[in-house]
Order: C-alpha cells, then sequence, then structure tokens
C-alpha cells in the first residue's frame, strides 16, 4: 500500500458531443494527503472527479481508484469511498439526522453518528426538513454522508461553497483530522486561500489538463518572486522612484495612491524605498511586503479573462 | 476525546441495506402530505362519497359498496404504484437523491427492490384502511383472496414499470404533471367509479386494454361476481407489467 498513489489518471479523455471536457489529463494523487484541484469554472474538474467516483465513463485514458476500475469494480469500490456532490443527494423531506443516520446503516463499521452530529454542527437542525436547511448546513449534512462511512478516500467537490467562515473552519478542522487518521482526501475548490491551508498537493486544471502540480509553497516559490506595495498620495513620481531602484525592478500605481514595486525584495530594497519617501515627504502608509500567493500564480497559469 | 476516523471501510450486509432502505423510503412517502392526499385521502372519500350518494350508476350484484369497493382498491394500487412512486422518483432524481445513492454501497437492484417494498408497504395499508371502511359500509367480499392477491401484485408491477419509466425519463416537473393528468384520466376512464359499460362499445374495448380497467374488472369479477382466476385481465396486466418494466430498465436515466 505504501508509495502507491490513492488515485492514477492518465490520457484521461471525456467528449460531451464535440467538446472535450477532460483531453489528456494526468493526475496522481498521493495516499493519506489532501489533494486540491483547482480550475476555472468548466476547466473540467468536476469531471475528472466523477469519472474517478464511477458515474462517467472515461472516452480514452486509464483510471485507477485504490489500484480498482471505477465502472467494471464499483461494487469493491462503493464502500471504500466517501463522496460529496456539489449540490443536493439527500431527499426533500428528510431531516439531517435521520439521514445520516440512515447512510450509517449502509456501512459496515460507521463512525458515531451523534458525534459527528456535535462535530459538524448539525444538532441545531432538529426536525428541519433538508429542502427547508440553509444553503450552509446542507453542505455539511452532504459532507458528513461522505465520511460516516470510514472511508479511505474522499472527494468533496467544493465542499465550503457558501459557507461561513465558522463553517469553513469546522470543515477544514474535520479535513485535516480524516488527514491526520490516514484518509486520502481529494478535494476541489475555487477558494485558493482553502488550497493554501489544507493541501499537501495542488494540482491545477485548465482547459481538460492539468497544467501543474505540487506543493502550496512550491508553486509559489517560482517566476517573479514577490512585491511590496504601500499607499501614499496619487501620482507620485514614479520614474525618480524607479532610477533609485536596482535594474529589472518595475513599479507601478495600480490603483490611484496605491503603489506596487516588484524586485527581488530583500532589505536593502527595502530601506531604498522608505529612503526615497522620506525624502520625498511622503508617508508610505500600509506598507506591506507580499509573497507570491497561490491566487497569483493560480491567474498567472489560467488568465485573467473571466470564463464563461 | 477526539473522534477517530481511521479508514474502516465496509458495505453493511445486503440485507440489512434493503431492510433499512425500504424503511427509510417508506417513511419520506408516509410523511409527504402531496402523497397521502393521493394515496390516502382521495380514495377514501370516493369511497365514502360515491357509497352514500347516488351520482353514479353502479352495475351488478350487491350494495353501491360491492361495486365501489373493488374500483378502490384498483385505485389506490394505481396511485401508489405508478403516481406516487413516478412523482418521488421523479424528484429523487432531480435533486440527486438517486446519483448520490448510486455512490453508496446499496446496490442498484437493492434500490429498486426497497422502492418496491415501499409500494408494497403503503399498498397494504391502503388495503388495509379501505377495506375496513368498505366493510362498515356494508361491503360483503366474495370470491378467493389468491386471486385478489395475485391481482394487486401485477396490478403493482405493470403501474411500478410504467411510473419508473416516467419518473426516469421526464422532467420532475413533467412528470409530476403527466402522472396527475393520467390519475384522473385513468380515475374516470379505467372503471374505478363510473362502470366501463356505460361508455360506447368501440371506445370500451380499447379502454378494456387498459391497466387500470384489466385491475378494476378483475377485481371487481372476483370480489363482486365471485368468479375464479380472471385470466384475461392477469394476462392484459402481465404485459403492461413485462413491457413496462422492460422500458424502464432500458430507458431509466439515473441523473
Amino acid at each position: 500500500m505504501r508509495n502507491q498513489p490513492a488515485v492514477s489518471v492518465a490520457g484521461l479523455v471525456k467528449r460531451y458531443g464535440s467538446k472535450a471536457a477532460v483531453n489528456g489529463l494526468d493526475l496522481v494523487i498521493p495516499g493519506a494527503a489532501v489533494t486540491a484541484v483547482l480550475g476555472p469554472n468548466g476547466a473540467g474538474k468536476t469531471t475528472t472527479i466523477e469519472i474517478c467516483e464511477g458515474y462517467r465513463r472515461p472516452d480514452a485514458g486509464t483510471v485507477r481508484v485504490l489500484g480498482l476500475d471505477p465502472v467494471t469494480d464499483a461494487a469493491q469500490l462503493k464502500p471504500r469511498v466517501g463522496v460529496m456532490l456539489q449540490s443536493g443527494g439527500v431527499y426533500a423531506g428528510a431531516r439531517a439526522v435521520e439521514m445520516l443516520q440512515h447512510t450509517a446503516k449502509l456501512h459496515a463499521n460507521p463512525l458515531n453518528v451523534p458525534d459527528l452530529v456535535e462535530r459538524l454542527g448539525l444538532g441545531s437542525c432538529g426536525r428541519t426538513t433538508y429542502r427547508r436547511l440553509s444553503g450552509g448546513q446542507q453542505q455539511r449534512l452532504a459532507l458528513a454522508m461522505a465520511v460516516v462511512g470510514r472511508p479511505e478516500l474522499v472527494f468533496l467537490d467544493e465542499p465550503t461553497a457558501g459557507l461561513d467562515p465558522q463553517a469553513r473552519h469546522a470543515t477544514w478542522e474535520l479535513v485535516r483530522d480524516l488527514r491526520r487518521d490516514g484518509v486520502t482526501v481529494v478535494v476541489t475548490t475555487h477558494h485558493m486561500d482553502e488550497a493554501e491551508q489544507l493541501a499537501d498537493q495542488v494540482a491545477i486544471i485548465d482547459q481538460g489538463r492539468v497544467i501543474t502540480t505540487g506543493s502550496p509553497e512550491e508553486l509559489c516559490r517560482g517566476g517573479a518572486e514577490s512585491s511590496l506595495r504601500f499607499d501614499g498620495p496619487t501620482g507620485l513620481d514614479l520614474g525618480a522612484l524607479l532610477k533609485v531602484l536596482p535594474d529589472g525592478a518595475s513599479v507601478t500605481e495600480p490603483t490611484p495612491g496605491s503603489y506596487r514595486v516588484e524586485a527581488p525584495i530583500d532589505p536593502q530594497l527595502l530601506a531604498t524605498v522608505t529612503g526615497w519617501c522620506a525624502q520625498a515627504g511622503v508617508m508610505p502608509d500600509r506598507l506591506t511586503v507580499q509573497r507570491r500567493s497561490l491566487e497569483d500564480v493560480f491567474l498567472d497559469l489560467t488568465g485573467r479573462d473571466l470564463r464563461s | 476525546m477526539t473522534t477517530s476516523y481511521s479508514p474502516a471501510p465496509g458495505a453493511a450486509p445486503v440485507g440489512r441495506m434493503l431492510l433499512a432502505q425500504t424503511l427509510f423510503e417508506t417513511k419520506m412517502l408516509l410523511r409527504n402530505g402531496e402523497q397521502l392526499l393521493l394515496t390516502v385521502i382521495i380514495p377514501t372519500v370516493l369511497l365514502v362519497l360515491f357509497s352514500a350518494v347516488d351520482v353514479v350508476s353502479v352495475t351488478g350484484p350487491g350494495k353501491r359498496v360491492d361495486f365501489l369497493a373493488p374500483g378502490l382498491l384498483a385505485l389506490a394500487v394505481m396511485s401508489t404504484a405508478f403516481t406516487g412512486q413516478a412523482i418521488a422518483t421523479g424528484f429523487e432524481r432531480r435533486y440527486g437523491v438517486l446519483k448520490r445513492l448510486g455512490a453508496s454501497p446499496l446496490p442498484r437492484w437493492a434500490l429498486l427492490t426497497a422502492k418496491t417494498g415501499c409500494v408494497l408497504v403503503t399498498e397494504a395499508l391502503q388495503v388495509a384502511l379501505l377495506s375496513a371502511i368498505a366493510l362498515t359500509l356494508g361491503w360483503s367480499p366474495q370470491g378467493n383472496a389468491l386471486a385478489v392477491v395475485a391481482l394487486l401484485v401485477l396490478g403493482t408491477a405493470a403501474f411500478s414499470g410504467l411510473g419508473l419509466l416516467m419518473a426516469g425519463t421526464l422532467k420532475a416537473e413533467a412528470t409530476l404533471a403527466a402522472a396527475n393528468l393520467v390519475f384522473i384520466l385513468l380515475l374516470l376512464a379505467g372503471g374505478v367509479i363510473v362502470p366501463l359499460a356505460k361508455f360506447p362499445s368501440g371506445v370500451r374495448s380499447v379502454l378494456d386494454l387498459l391497466p387500470i380497467s384489466a385491475l378494476s374488472d378483475g377485481l371487481r369479477s372476483v370480489l363482486q361476481y365471485g368468479a375464479g382466476m380472471p385470466w384475461s385481465d392477469l394476462g392484459i396486466l402481465a404485459a403492461w407489467a413485462v413491457l413496462g418494466l422492460a422500458a424502464a430498465a432500458r430507458f431509466f436515466r439515473w441523473e
């Protein structure tokens, strides 16, 4: 088991009509770790995950989940894999706790339901039926249903979409505990901070392919190192500032009164910028040195244009 | 104490899953107000109303209730196996319930078996209730119980196939509208409360082939007239069951 990947996908293709939703995708997901799958809307995240869950057959390529084929070995695989769909999945008239109890009954060694209910704050749902629960309560119930059967591997499709900060943190804590206890977690998300917080590995998908993988630290290290930002009066003489900066540096005013210096940031550069400000009689407000964030990496790789 | 999430996967024994799913589906159905209207209140009201008031002219021997009770037992089967099941399953499909259950250890065949179990439990409650009311209204059923059970079981199979076919192919809203429309049409034109003899003979020969007509006619021939096995009605129901279930198996879409 050790070193064997939990999921391996090679050359995966899935077409809907003439459009390829997934187009030659390769992905290896290590066991007992958290992998975040990022990508713009329509990149092929959900299609890929749903093929791994056995919902769709690939048009080409191979998919192995815990060493098995998700379609032909479905009966063996299903008890071992927990699934949280992007939405729905619960009888409209069911109450949260009874739905969770029912899901538990389909498994041989389920988690203790009252503990899980308390953990995810579902006790307050009381006799309210699913259709009248808040979006956040519905999400937490779906998460609880995904883990109650004590799976080896869980797929969480946008588990924190629409959650308030408390519920997001509760979800993150649960994911950390799953990882601690050796469960493999695959999570799709649009929240870059979520991926930075949780993931051991990040895979960025765009236009049906994986365009990069690595730990959040690895991904943030490459490319333009970092930037220094500060606020001041509008219309500072950037040409004069640029003259005192090392070669290759750039200075911009992305929004009026807000400045951004891009260069290898070291203490000397900081002293140069603040020294120039002192000479110019400018107070550099909200001065910050910013590491390149995962969001920057993501936008650099997938572009800044809106996707339909 | 912290909970351990260490993996310990496994499906529950299939018998336990089946029982749990059947009970859960039944609980969901009995909680649903619209379903209860359809399966309990409408047949009960029709039975009491038309037994007491001389609105429709009944045929055959005995009291009015002797004509009406078999028809309303047929209606009860149709309301649960066809209309109720189609609407509930259509919305379960729409809201991803069927999809999510597809990722659980419960096999597809077990889900469908549980649905059938839920229908049979509900029908047993309906039959008990309607029979009790009919008996207090002076109903005196004839014939043998085995023929009645055969008719109810084949009728359930026929209506389940058609209901699942509708739920698995149409949009949930379309299923809702169509299932209710079919319910009303078959209630009026399927020998439930209006005797088929009232229709012109050309129309009647077509209506006779409907599953509701076969079921109400078969139940009436046994319970009202005391006939033996109504083979032709059973044959019609069996044909609908084979057609409906085969088409449902072929065309049903889980998502």
